[in-house]
């Protein structure tokens, strides 16, 4: 990097901490000065919590604060919220909604979910039968979506509707922040195979959405919700995650406490597991140095690909290794978390909750589809739907 | 070299009698054991007590290993294997393995009539006191006999404990391990629930501070019994895993068969097909190790058998479970929809009766493939 930059970051962060001391300053004060001092994310203009530079300089500016000792937001709490509607509304949001919207989503004053998925409507996500109809100056909007990460903790959601069912069926979608306060929406919780209700279903009744809240044209959802898509898979990860990152450091950190478990065969599986992890630490790492300020591509999904494998077989092997401690399960009451725990709980939960990230923010057969065809060029599964209009989407 | 080709000579088929048994078990379980029901046993419900009465009862499973003048069935490992095929695909709560195989293999080591008897009859229910990952080639007792002759000690996760109405306890002596029985009630024993990861074969934990116990076996034919029943076990753990992941299978290929997505049905996409058939090709293969682990009982080349078994067919149980959950998208993920009890069992029985490398590593000694 180079020095001039360095010096002028280092110049601001001070600035930030000298005029609002953390030791004395509310967390949520300092995390609004924060954004407004564009140090929340450099690489957003100015005004919008950044200072418009490329990507790779946040981490320094993390460091700094991180060092001084300042407050931080639960990341944890605010994946959908920073990972996909942020570079959405940043993307595709009107001035007016950027200015509206992403400050209380970093701050994480306000907690955002995805409402995309139907019933009827997962992998082949442009067939959603959500219905939204003009009437005047707002949106008149009836369906269910399902699936749908800690809704029951949003207070925003971001809504994918078919506008026009006369045309094909990609086109006539529109994408839509909902207020998931307002009246005729219901939030009812759905029960996952660990015992909690992480996700919830929704059901919209004849919920009214302000136009003010549509992102992008009428019937432009399509294009708008490809690129929260494409976020979401890139989003999974730290910009630069430290080596034993995520399930591989718990389960190298399992192996170490517990010298008494350890066996050859385990050995050898642990071992190799921990090159590939390191594999997929380092091409995530090459893709967000790519990626610099620009959008990700398809690219993005074989590092999900791989991350969710791993994921997998790392919390199976962590029961394995436990042996009869791996029999055991912390409580199978059903609860509403606040967040989103990948490698969090006990192993039993890990290993049931790694199954769901081959699943969530598209499939694995789905991100194969995408390399295939859009990074290696293929011909197209023949598919019974293109140009077939969407008032009855295919189920 | 081998002369013989292991298996050649053994049935790896179904015969009519077990194509009879599987569907009276069958028949059973579809009413009083439907996934609904099972659910309910992570939140403490479930077809419990009942539901095993009848089988063990009235349909006379529990002395299905026990020989005809102990008051059994008389029938062969074959029969029991094809009970648990059963028993695995509908993931059924219930101590058949645990008290109509391992224990009853236990007892008739024993050669105690009235125990046998007892456990053929459906009056006692048996548990043998190891923790249910303890494989054959892994066996050492956590219990001893103290110099009053009651027995203390600690046995974490015990498959079968909580239904048991008597323990099978392996307690080791200065001159070797003796087979002991203890009532389940007795003031001397602690039996705590565990809440498991596979609530239909929940665990428990045992804590033994002076348990009054009568011996069943001496210190010199102690372990070989135990052994011998643990092996039984393993054998015979691979056909629940089969029906495990059969039953996935098929309700992999009935759901994507009728789900639509992209105007097709998703079972028509080729790589999806590729899945499925692969996985079915496991699933017969596990079916043919385990069939031969269950015909291989009275065989020289059960050790090997039993081994090979457990490290294959608990990977392919687990796998099957796997792609079950994977291949139905998000609502293979949810509470409602059976596929994690399915998940659940694979993964614990995985760990059951010893680990796929713990049976690998006995199978490299067996097989003369040594490490190093
Ligand atoms: C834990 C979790 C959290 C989630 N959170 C959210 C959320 O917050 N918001 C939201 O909108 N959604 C969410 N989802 C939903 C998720 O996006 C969908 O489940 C996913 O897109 C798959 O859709 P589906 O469940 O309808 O499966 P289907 O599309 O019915 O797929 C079933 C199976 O067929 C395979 N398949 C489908 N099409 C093809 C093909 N062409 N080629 C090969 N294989 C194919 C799939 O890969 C899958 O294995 C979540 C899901 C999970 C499990």
């Amino acid at each position: 990097m180079d020095e001039t930059l360095r010096t002028d970051l280092r110049t601001r962060v001070e600035e930030l901490l000298a005029e609002h001391d953390p030791a004395t300053t509310g967390p949520l004060e300092f995390l609004r000065a924060r954004f407004d001092a564009g140090l929340a994310w450099v690489h957003f203009p100015g005004g919008l919590g950044g200072l418009g530079l490329p990507r790779r300089h946040q981490p320094f500016v993390a460091e700094l604060l991180a060092a001084a000792g300042a407050p931080d937001r639960d990341r944890r709490r605010l994946t959908i919220g920073l990972g996909m509607a942020a570079p959405t509304i940043l993307a595709y949001g009107t001035e007016e909604q950027q200015r509206r919207f992403l400050r209380p989503l970093w701050t994480g004053e306000e907690v955002w979910c995805q409402l995309f998925s139907e019933p009827g409507a997962g992998s082949d996500l442009a067939a959603v039968a959500t219905r939204a109809s003009r009437d005047g100056d707002t949106w008149v909007v009836n369906g269910q979506k399902v699936w749908t990460s800690v809704a029951h903790k949003a207070r925003w959601g971001m809504l994918l509707a078919r506008t026009d069912p006369a045309v094909p069926k990609h086109a006539g979608l529109t994408y839509f922040l909902c207020d998931m306060t307002a009246p005729g929406v219901e939030v009812r919780p759905l029960r996952q195979l660990t015992g909690e209700a992480e996700f919830d279903e929704v059901f919209l009744s004849d919920v009214r959405i302000p136009d003010a809240h549509r992102v992008g044209a009428a019937g432009e959802g399509w294009r708008v919700a490809h690129a929260t898509l494409m976020n979401e898979r890139i989003a999974l990860g730290d910009l630069a995650p430290p080596r034993e990152s995520g399930m591989i450091g718990v389960v190298a950190g399992t192996w170490r406490d517990r010298p008494d478990l350890r066996t050859p065969g385990l050995h050898a599986k642990l071992l190799w597991l921990w090159a590939e992890a390191e594999a997929a630490r380092l091409t995530g790492l090459r893709l967000h140095q790519k990626l610099e300020s620009d959008h990700p591509g398809p690219e993005g999904s074989a590092v999900k690909l791989a991350l969710a494998r791993l994921a997998q077989q790392l919390s199976g092997l962590e029961l394995e290794l436990l042996g009869a401690d791996g029999l055991r399960y912390a409580d199978w009451t059903m609860t509403q978390p606040d967040l989103v725990e990948l490698t969090g709980g006990d192993a039993g939960y890990r290993y049931l909750r790694a199954k769901g990230n081959s699943i969530e923010g598209g499939t694995s057969e789905i991100l194969r589809n995408i390399i295939a065809e859009r990074v290696l060029g293929l011909p197209r599964e023949p598919r019974a739907d293109s140009g077939v209009a969407g008032q009855e989407p295919a189920r | 070299m081998n002369s013989r080709a292991q298996g050649a000579d053994l049935d790896l088929l179904y015969s009519d009698v077990e194509d009879a048994l599987r569907e009276s078990v069958r028949a059973l379980l579809s009413s009083r054991c439907t996934a609904q029901q099972v659910t309910t046993v992570y939140d403490g419900g479930g077809p419990g007590g009942r539901l095993w009465r009848s089988l063990a009862v009235d349909l006379e499973l529990a002395g299905l290993l026990v020989p005809e003048e102990h008051g059994g069935a008389g029938a062969s490992a074959r029969e029991a294997a094809v009970v648990l095929e059963e028993l695995g695909r509908f993931v059924a709560p219930v101590p058949f393995l645990t008290s109509s195989v391992i224990s009853v293999s236990a007892a008739l080591a024993a050669g105690d009539g009235t125990v046998t008897a007892r456990l053929a009859s459906g009056e006692w229910t048996g548990a043998l006191a190891v923790p249910l990952t303890t494989g054959p080639a892994s066996f050492t007792p956590a219990v001893r006999v103290d110099a009053d002759g009651t027995l203390r000690g600690r046995v974490a996760v015990v498959a079968g404990a909580i239904e048991a109405d008597v323990l099978l306890v392996p307690a080791a002596t200065a001159a070797g391990t003796e087979l002991h029985l203890v009532m389940a009630d007795d003031p001397g024993i602690r039996i705590t629930p565990v809440v498991s990861l596979d609530m239909t074969r929940q665990v428990a934990d045992l804590e033994l501070s002076g348990a009054a116990s009568r011996r069943l076996l001496d210190s010199s034919t102690g372990e070989t019994a135990v052994r011998g029943a643990l092996r039984l076990g393993a054998a015979l753990l691979a056909s629940e895993q089969v029906g495990v992941a059969d039953s996935c299978l098929q309700l992999t290929v009935d759901y994507l068969r009728q789900r639509r997505q992209f105007g097709r049905v998703v079972a028509g996409f080729q790589a999806v097909k590729h899945r499925l058939a692969d996985l079915w090709a496991q699933v017969e293969s596990a079916r043919a190790v385990a069939r031969y682990a269950a015909a291989a009982a009275g065989d020289p080349d059960l050790p090997v058998a039993a081994s090979l078994a457990q490290a294959y067919c608990s990977e392919v149980a687990v796998l099957a479970a796997e792609e079950c959950v994977q291949l139905h998208g998000g609502i293979g993920m949810t509470w409602e929809y059976p596929a994690h009890l399915y998940l659940k069992r694979a993964k614990a029985d995985q760990l059951a009766l010893g680990n796929a490398a713990a049976h690998l590593t006995h199978l490299a000694e067996l097989v003369n493939l040594p490490s190093g």
